[in-house]
């Protein structure tokens, strides 16, 4: 049941990444891009993060995607017109698109499933952390909310430091219209 | 039938009966404000259909499925159609993860009041509401009109505003009862009126800052910017009619019933409220559902009020409000209410 779902969102995610390349209207790449959202976040709940699964939908699919479809609206961008690619793409983007595909093929095919295979989300956190009773159950919000804010303390205030550095960068670059 | 076919047929009957009763609340609450709007008004609301106009819900929904289904021919046709069921789908949606009381025992089996009890229900909610921008934003865009585009865009900004201040609101309840399943913050405030969290928890300035932002993200008034008839002819719906349109009414007044929903889990108590011991067992099982859908009444009573004697908010003020009053009032309650827990702790 769990494969069954885990390859029918999966199926869905690339099929919208692909529709999202294909359209040529601004305003369906930007609802395509939502429908890849949507079916990661059911991906990151079939891995039991629950809490993440949420976040996902809350920030990304109905928070920076609002803004994303918004900002399309105000400008009333038209349709794209097709160009028949650059000379840099055709030399360099498709062998390296050809290249990073095999490599991860290969990659995945010979033992690289420790790796990157049915590992629980936040399992390796957990590993790491080594503060929780089974790697089940990382995905619940007091978990996470230990892993932030006392085993990843210091790397989150410095991401929150950052961000807060490109806030103020974007209402400074905002205000230099007005004076 | 086994354990799972079990399941199934309970969670699906759950889900029609809810639906159901969701849909003819929301009939009603349409009902309930032509009258209350009525008489603050002076005027008598409708009396026509029906003793005291109780027909009237019915006599409207029979004149909307019959009402001539016009498509302008100059929309986005897929995202024109699809916009109003996503509005009424994810309004739906929401209702799921709500508690309306303990568990009833069936054939010796404990069913809870709930579809489905998720251990971040509060998040699923928040989840779905913040998706249901879309179905607004996108009839506004796909009709292809201005004032359509101008309410879609008004509505977008608006919710997207005050949903940081709707979430923030929420910090405090979160952090005084240490979960986000619906079903544990209400029993985080057993034990009569003044363990709930907005007095007992003194939550009240959270309680303010949610119906704001409440009232902002459901397009009432005073924040119905979207659909200022008086500058926008009908807004973000203007090019919708018969059932399209009615889907986008049906959204909102479940909208509202979601956040009375929400206020009462959060703040008053849930479905606490005294039980009288000589009612026969089904009727003491049932209590619970009664003081909760009570709570749910009067807040929609407080809607329509509100709607009945504010005026509309300028476009700047509703920015500034949200921005400038509401969410640092959010952050100053999250701040002074994780003091106190942490100085009792």
């Amino acid at each position: 049941m769990q494969q069954l779902l885990f390859f029918l969102f999966a199926a869905i995610c690339v099929a919208g990444a692909i529709n999202l390349l294909a359209q040529r209207h601004p305003i369906s790449s930007a609802l395509s891009l939502i429908v890849v959202m949507g079916s990661l976040a059911v991906i990151y709940l079939l891995l039991g993060a629950e809490f993440v699964a949420a976040i996902q939908l809350i920030v990304y699919a109905g928070a920076i995607m609002v803004l994303f479809v918004f900002v399309i609206m105000l400008l009333n961008a038209g349709e794209e017109e097709r160009t028949p690619g650059s000379r840099v793409a055709w030399l360099f983007g498709y062998p390296a698109v050809a290249i990073l595909a095999g490599l991860l093929t290969w990659v995945f095919l010979h033992g690289g499933r420790q790796v990157a295979g049915a590992v629980p989300l936040g399992g390796p956190l957990a590993a790491s952390a080594g503060s929780l009773e089974s790697a089940a159950d990382a995905g619940t919000a007091v978990n996470i909310g230990r892993l932030l804010f006392h085993d990843f303390l210091l790397p989150f205030e410095v991401t929150s430091v950052l961000v807060l550095i490109a806030i103020m960068g974007a209402v400074v670059l905002a205000r230099r219209g007005e004076e | 039938m086994s354990e799972f076919a079990i399941y199934v047929a309970i969670a699906i009957v759950k889900i029609v009966v809810l639906v159901v009763l969701l849909l003819t609340g929301v009939a009603y609450t349409v009902w309930l404000e032509r009258k209350l709007v009525g008489h603050i008004q002076n005027r008598w609301g409708p009396t026509r259909v029906g003793p005291f106009g109780l027909l009237q819900p019915l006599a409207d929904g029979l004149k909307l499925i019959f009402k001539e289904d016009l498509v302008p021919p100059h929309v986005y046709r897929p995202l024109y159609i699809l916009a109003p069921m996503l509005s009424l789908a994810l309004a739906l949606t929401s209702i799921s993860v709500i508690p309306f009381g303990n568990s009833i025992t069936i054939a010796g089996r404990a069913i809870p009041l709930q579809i489905t009890d998720v251990n971040i229900g509060l998040l699923v909610i928040l989840g779905v509401t913040s998706i249901g921008v879309y179905g607004v934003a996108l009839s506004g865009w796909s009709s292809n009109s201005k004032y359509s585009l101008l309410g879609g865009l008004r509505a977008s900004a608006q919710m997207v505003s005050y949903e940081v201040a709707l979430g923030l609101s929420l910090v405090g309840v979160l952090i005084l009862s240490g979960t986000f399943s619906l079903r544990g913050i209400v029993e985080a405030q057993a034990g009569g009126v003044l363990h709930w969290n907005i007095f007992g928890g003194f939550q009240f300035v959270a309680f303010f800052i949610y119906l704001c932002a409440a009232f902002a993200e459901t397009n009432r008034t005073p924040f119905d910017l979207p659909e200022a008839e008086t500058e926008l002819v009908a807004g973000y719906h203007t090019e919708y009619s018969s059932m399209k349109y009615a889907m986008f009414m049906m959204a909102e007044y479940a909208n509202m019933i979601t956040v009375g929903c929400l206020a009462s889990l959060l703040f008053l108590g849930g479905w606490s409220g005294p039980v009288p011991a000589f009612l026969p067992a089904w009727a003491q099982a049932l209590m619970p559902v009664f003081w909760f859908s009570l709570r749910i009444f009067l807040f929609l009573c407080l809607y329509i009020w509100v709607r009945g004697t504010l005026p509309r908010f300028r476009y700047d003020q509703l920015m500034a409000f949200g921005w400038k009053v509401l969410l640092p009032l959010a952050l100053a309650n999250i701040v002074v209410t994780s003091l106190v827990v942490g100085l009792r702790a």
